[in-house]
């Protein structure tokens, strides 16, 4: 099968899961011989590196035509990054690349890429068009508009994930919009299912559940320097936004200093919680214990899920959750809320709910004093994160495109 | 009484752990009760669902059988600390207890001895094992007043040194699993004797001190489980990819009248019948059918001891290794295969000398305690052997995870420890 599909970030320019799970499909259709357009934003050269073969990567900017672009009033908004963190990665790429298209404002930059990107339908072959998220919906259904094929939309995660209980409007439209335009959707868990379900209207028989894989793990970092040999670290590492409950994280590391004293609690990640949970951690007399590290870039990630004696991931809402597949394969046992896709997945971990934080607590503290829990779970979640592989999530993924073409 | 060309053994595994409540780091110190077991899966609850569904209607069941035909024969073990739920329970307990006394009051059902504590205490403590039997045999004695003669080991486990120290305890016979790897060409529907071995003069001194009757029988017998005949009812009876299904039984009865040898000897969880098969599965009318069936087929049935004394063992089992009747392995994996489980029971064996050493300040209840957290049930909830494909272990357990039940079992050890170190503390005190 031939397979148009829209991205909107790839390693190495990605700031979240977005862009890992985009490689791990990618790579993973193309293991089961079929052959991806990728349409990015932009295409830098480090990426064709990665594109060969049955992949190619096509650069929106390159599809040729002049388009108006539709103006969106500001209002400017990521999943991945807040304002802040946007304008700095723009000013970044704006350095190397004055003709970057990622615009100023999200939205404009979303239709912009949608009228550009969407332009491939006419001239490359492909028997479907699959979209990632809202990001590159419209991308899509305007594809279907040039091509008539089958447009798949595979949700890797929704506004409510990211936003609660106060959705930002205009992107739950354009979810919306996409999951009833597409023909089928794809959800990245059960648990992202039912939201489909619940906010959106989507009818149970449109959607797929293909949970995430992670792909094998090859850094040879080892924990070799610890922070200090003695003291026990626990590692919080995601953006430090409210889906990410840094906040019950903290509460949680009081609760074990109290109790168990010298523990350092790493907390690796940026975000617009940043300050608060900064300022939190110093009203519960716990700063000297709990380290800032900011946000982590490639090797930094390894080490720090290396040094770690346990990874918590707190979150209250978490359609997958890649990054304790990552902590597992760097040796790190993994603590994580049942409110996440991954706990659908994953049975060699700790579980908990992410507002009782004294189970959370008292899990820390048991795998702290039992080092035969400490290694049962890392070795046993070794040998079951092993068997996991992008190449088999694809064939799930290749059932649903049939689902759509017939 | 007829001469039947070959008869069955029933026997039947009856018990009920004590499930540890939840304890988590903080609770450490303050619990109040280890033994009601998780909020969603209370002791009392799951005893009054499984009563329910499977004692009431199968002890009722069992009884108009034992009635309508007088050369039914069935045999249980009752774990001790399933009679002690039956004492605990109140109504719902009575009534069980009650259904089993009517049971054995027929004559034609046999109660075995185990361990009171359904513990894997032979593993760590051959003088423990001895005591826990007496415990057991003195609460069968008190409530069904019957001595056993045969013992069965917690889940059948089995070797020739545990053979042996139970006969030398004074007993008739014991309970084995049929396994293939110890029986080679032999068939499993013969009586036999265990391979017999030395023990250590040091336990050969626990089992004479610990002897159940003054004089020894002359003989030591050994009854191996039919595992194929016994499985396509305990396990395969409601399995829809089973070639066999359904199983009905006219065609059981032919397979049992297929088979050669002189005692079939089926053991189960007593469970099967209306917990594990539903009752929509019909296994209550297979039940209901099947001794006319067989006694019609020239079938008969004994009791463990009726087989003893109607047989002539026609060989020995050598078996070096220890064997039980759990999972595809047949062997201790199910509770002392990973690092979590070999921890906890370490550490619960661990107490047992300051425990006997100290025993005028500690408490018969503490004693109490700490053997109820011997049950080999919790570690079985810590098996992580096929964890990741979510099976049986995964079915049976009220933990969300191994990972869950370890830490309910040392956190509740702890605390425990606790009790122990207070009341030596306490001893210390007094002698200031």
């Amino acid at each position: 099968m031939e397979i148009l599909m829209f991205g909107w970030e790839f390693p190495p320019m990605n700031s979240g899961g977005l862009g890992v799970a985009c490689h791990g499909i990618v790579e993973g259709l193309i293991g089961n011989g079929q052959r991806v357009f990728l349409v990015l934003p932009k295409v830098t050269d480090e990426m064709q590196g990665l594109g060969a073969g049955a992949l190619q990567l096509l650069d929106a900017n390159d599809s040729d035509v002049s388009i108006e672009t539709i103006k969106i009033p500001s209002g400017l908004y990521s999943p991945y990054l807040n304002q802040q963190n946007y304008s700095d990665f723009l000013k970044k790429l704006k350095n190397k690349d004055a003709k970057a298209l990622y615009g100023e404002s999200l939205f404009e930059e979303v239709y912009r890429y949608a009228a550009q990107a969407s332009q491939y339908a006419k001239s490359v072959p492909h028997d479907v068009i699959h979209t990632h998220d809202w990001l590159t919906a419209e991308a899509g259904i305007q594809a279907k508009a040039h091509s008539d094929k089958p447009h798949v939309m595979h949700v890797h995660a929704t506004e409510f994930d990211r936003s609660g209980e106060n959705p930002n409007q205009q992107v739950y439209d354009m979810e919306r919009r996409g999951m009833e335009h597409a023909d089928r959707v794809i959800a990245v868990s059960e648990r992202t299912k039912q939201m489909i379900m619940k906010h959106y209207g989507v009818p149970e028989f449109k959607i797929d559940v293909v949970h995430n894989a992670v792909k094998p793990n090859f850094s040879t970092y080892h924990k070799s320097h610890h922070l200090n040999p003695t003291d026990k670290v626990v590692l919080f590492l995601g953006r430090m936004t409210m889906q990410k409950g840094p906040d019950y994280f903290l509460q949680m590391a009081k609760k074990v200093i109290d109790k168990r004293g010298k523990v350092k609690f790493v907390m690796a990640g940026d975000g617009d919680m940043m300050q608060q949970v900064i300022h939190m951690a110093v009203d519960l007399g716990i700063e000297r214990n709990v380290l800032f590290s900011g946000f982590l870039k490639g090797d930094e990630v390894a080490r720090a899920y290396s040094s770690a004696d346990l990874y918590v991931m707190p979150s209250v809402s978490e359609p997958f959750g890649i990054a304790p597949l990552e902590a597992i394969q760097h040796g790190a046992p993994v603590l994580i809320s049942k409110q996440s896709g991954i706990s659908e997945v994953i049975k060699n971990a700790l579980r908990v709910d992410f507002w009782d934080v004294d189970e959370m607590a008292s899990k820390v503290i048991a795998v702290l004093d039992y080092p035969e829990l400490h290694s049962t779970l890392r070795e046993r979640g070794e040998e079951e994160v092993k068997r996991m592989s992008w190449h088999d999530q694809a064939k799930h993924i290749i059932t649903s495109y049939k689902k759509a073409t017939t | 009484m007829k001469n039947h060309n070959k008869t069955i053994c029933f026997y039947f595994e009856v018990h009920q752990p004590y499930r540890l409540s939840k304890c988590n780091v903080f609770e450490v110190g303050q619990k109040q009760d280890y033994f009601e077991g998780p909020t969603d899966y209370q002791n009392k609850k799951v005893f009054e669902k499984v009563a329910n569904k499977s004692y009431l209607s199968t002890n009722k069941l069992m009884l108009e059988l034992l009635n309508k035909h007088p050369e039914f024969r069935v045999s249980y073990s009752l774990s001790g600390v399933f009679m002690e739920q039956c004492l605990e329970y109140g109504e719902i307990g009575k009534q069980v207890l009650d259904s089993f006394k009517a049971i054995f009051k027929t004559g034609q059902a046999e109660v075995l001895s185990e361990t009171y504590y359904h513990s894997l205490a032979w593993l760590f403590s051959k003088d423990e094992f001895a005591q826990q039997i007496h415990k057991h045999s003195q609460l069968v004695h008190k409530l069904f007043h019957k001595k056993p003669t045969i013992f069965r080991n917690t889940e059948l486990i089995y070797n020739n040194e545990i053979a042996e120290f139970i006969r030398e305890m004074g007993y008739k016979g014991i309970l084995a699993e049929g396994w293939d790897y110890y029986l080679d060409w032999r068939s499993p529907n013969f009586l036999y004797q265990p391979h017999k071995v030395d023990l250590h003069p040091e336990d050969r001194k626990i089992a004479r001190k610990n002897r159940m009757r003054k004089t020894l029988p002359k003989d030591f017998k050994l009854l191996l489980k039919n595992y194929k005949l016994s499985d396509d009812i305990a396990f395969r009876f409601s399995n829809r990819g089973w070639s066999e299904w359904p199983l009905n039984v006219d065609k059981y009865v032919s397979w049992l009248r297929a088979t050669d040898g002189e005692t079939i000897n089926l053991f189960m969880d007593y469970e099967t019948f209306g917990e594990h098969q539903w009752e929509d599965t019909g296994i209550f009318e297979f039940l209901r059918h099947l001794p006319a069936e067989c006694l019609k087929q020239n079938i008969g049935f004994k009791t463990p001891s009726e087989t003893i004394k109607a047989y002539k063992p026609v060989g020995a089992v050598d078996v070096p290794h220890l064997m039980s009747w759990a999972d595809m392995e047949r062997d201790l994996s199910a509770w002392c295969s990973n690092q979590l489980q070999e921890s906890a029971l370490k550490r619960i064996f661990d107490i047992e000398h300051e425990l006997k050493a100290n025993k005028d300040v500690i408490r018969e209840d503490l004693l109490h305690d700490w053997r109820k957290l011997q049950t080999s049930d919790h570690f079985y909830y810590m098996c992580t052997k096929y964890w990741n494909d979510g099976d049986v272990h995964a079915y049976f357990s009220p933990y969300e995870s191994p990972y869950d039940a370890f830490i309910t079992y040392m956190n509740t050890l702890t605390d425990f420890e606790q009790r122990i170190a207070d009341s030596l503390t306490l001893k210390a005190r007094s002698f200031d």
